[in-house]
């Protein structure tokens, strides 16, 4: 079995052992969205305008509890640490989790959706080009997300420094989901969906290149 | 003694953790198959040595090599000639002592093979729990654990850091035959304790640190008459 697989294996069994804290997440990420269609008040125009915007944002806070704890039980009796001292490639344990993180933030984003057709009245047709935004848009949030998340696990202001850290890195990937989920709703006369697809892609495939180079200088002494 | 009868070799090792020497100038030599009780009193750098040699830590000065690799640049191949049993039991608490032994062996043994962690759990005492989250466990039993983790690495040199740290009597022999086996294993085994009429019982030789510096080292059996806590500050290595 090659490590990266058992780096996903770990990670998958870690996230269904503590399934619990997933949905919590789910919940928080649901909440966030009631809010936000509270915020903006009975315009349904308004809202629709701004569905995509707040779905992504819902998923971007949900993503930093997502990605914090993900780190916590490797952190609680330095688990990590023993991996590493098998040894583990830091590379193989790097992306076994990135990829955990980002099946989780997929499911969560999905399951956000049915909550924004509801609450904003932002439906589409186009199911299967917004599943491919949510898959890509959770893929350039989970590559940084896990790699900020692995420097700030052992912080004492963890739980402020992720966020800090994370949110202007994820700004050009926040900026591409919400625009192409944007098109998808409100309906895109000018064909902008390929090009901001493209753009989503590229920083995914940037993010998932260079923070895989780095894990290792982060989690060694 | 020949380069490759030597199994650790440290040369003034140095280690702070912020302003705080942890580690001064440490200097030492292990040969291979050899016990050696590492003794002081708390906060000596007992774990701190234990760690820079299994590149947990690196040293900030000086140098060390196990089996001839440097730790410094020979990270990996240290790792894989050392299992370190350390304060921390290196366990996820949400899964069961099963799941924890899996997971190593995968990384280690990737193609299969390598002790099997049923009969581990069996040598520890931990089979009737196999299936139980470890976050039921007592601190005794995830010490039997870690025990466990650290016999499945099936390494030539083996750092124990305080094995009996929280065990109960019973566990107190099944570390004493695990340091016996080793031994007969011809295993290289450097073990932090301070137990040391039981460590001088079983070790063949002895170190002492006192505020980070190596102050006496010699036969295991000695060490009770010079023990860390009756050495005066600067007393002959």
């Amino acid at each position: 079995m090659s490590p990266v697989v058992a780096a996903i294996r770990k990670d998958l069994l870690l996230q269904w052992r503590t399934r619990a804290q997933v949905l919590a997440i789910f919940v928080f990420g649901a909440s966030a969205l009631l809010l936000f269609s509270f915020a903006i008040g009975p315009d349904a125009e308004a809202l629709r305008l701004h569905a995509a915007g707040f779905l992504w944002l819902a998923l971007l806070l949900s993503s930093t509890l997502t990605l914090a704890e993900s780190f916590q039980s490797e952190m609680e009796q330095r688990a990590f640490e023993g991996l590493l001292l098998l040894p583990a490639s830091p590379r193989a344990l790097y992306y076994g989790k990135a990829i955990a993180n980002w099946l989780q933030l997929t499911l969560v984003g999905a399951g956000l959706v049915p909550f924004m057709v509801v609450l904003y009245d932002a439906g589409t047709t186009r199911l299967l080009g917004l599943a491919g935004i949510l898959v890509l848009g959770a893929a350039g949030l989970s590559a940084p997300g896990t790699l900020y998340a692995a420097m700030t696990a052992q912080a004492r202001a963890r739980q402020t420094l992720l966020p800090l850290l994370l949110f202007p890195l994820v700004v050009p990937v926040l900026l591409s989901a919400v625009k192409a989920t944007s098109l998808l709703i409100l309906g895109d006369p000018m064909g902008q969906l390929r090009p901001w697809t493209l753009l989503l892609a590229c920083f995914d495939l940037i993010h998932w290149a260079l923070c895989g180079l780095l894990f290792d200088r982060v989690v060694e002494d | 003694m020949a380069v490759d009868s030597v199994a650790v070799e440290a040369s003034g090792l140095c280690r702070r953790y912020g302003r705080r020497w942890a580690l001064v100038d440490v200097s030492l030599r292990v040969p291979l198959a050899t016990v050696v009780m590492v003794t002081g009193r708390n906060g000596s750098g007992k774990s701190t040595l234990l760690r820079v040699l299994a590149t947990a830590i690196r040293a900030d000065r000086g140098g060390a090599r196990v089996l001839g690799y440097d730790c410094r640049t020979q990270r990996d191949a240290v790792r894989r000639s050392v299992a370190l049993l350390g304060h921390y039991s290196y366990l996820y608490e949400a899964l069961t002592p099963l799941d924890n032994l899996a997971i190593a062996a995968r990384f280690l043994w990737p193609r299969g093979g390598g002790p099997s962690p049923r009969a581990l759990l069996e040598e520890v005492g931990l089979a009737d729990r196999a299936d139980d989250p470890v976050s039921t466990f007592s601190a005794g039993m995830r010490k039997r654990l870690s025990l466990a983790r650290t016999l499945l690495q099936d390494a030539p040199v083996v750092l124990l850091d305080e094995p009996y740290g929280q065990l109960d009597p019973p566990g107190f022999r099944l570390v004493d035959g695990l340091l016996g086996r080793l031994k007969q294993s011809g295993r290289t085994v450097l073990m932090a304790t301070h137990l040391l009429e039981r460590g001088s019982a079983i070790c063949d030789q002895a170190v002492v640190l006192e505020q980070g510096r190596l102050v006496w080292s010699g036969p295991a059996a000695q060490v009770p008459e010079a023990s860390s806590a009756a050495l005066p500050a600067g007393a002959p290595r």
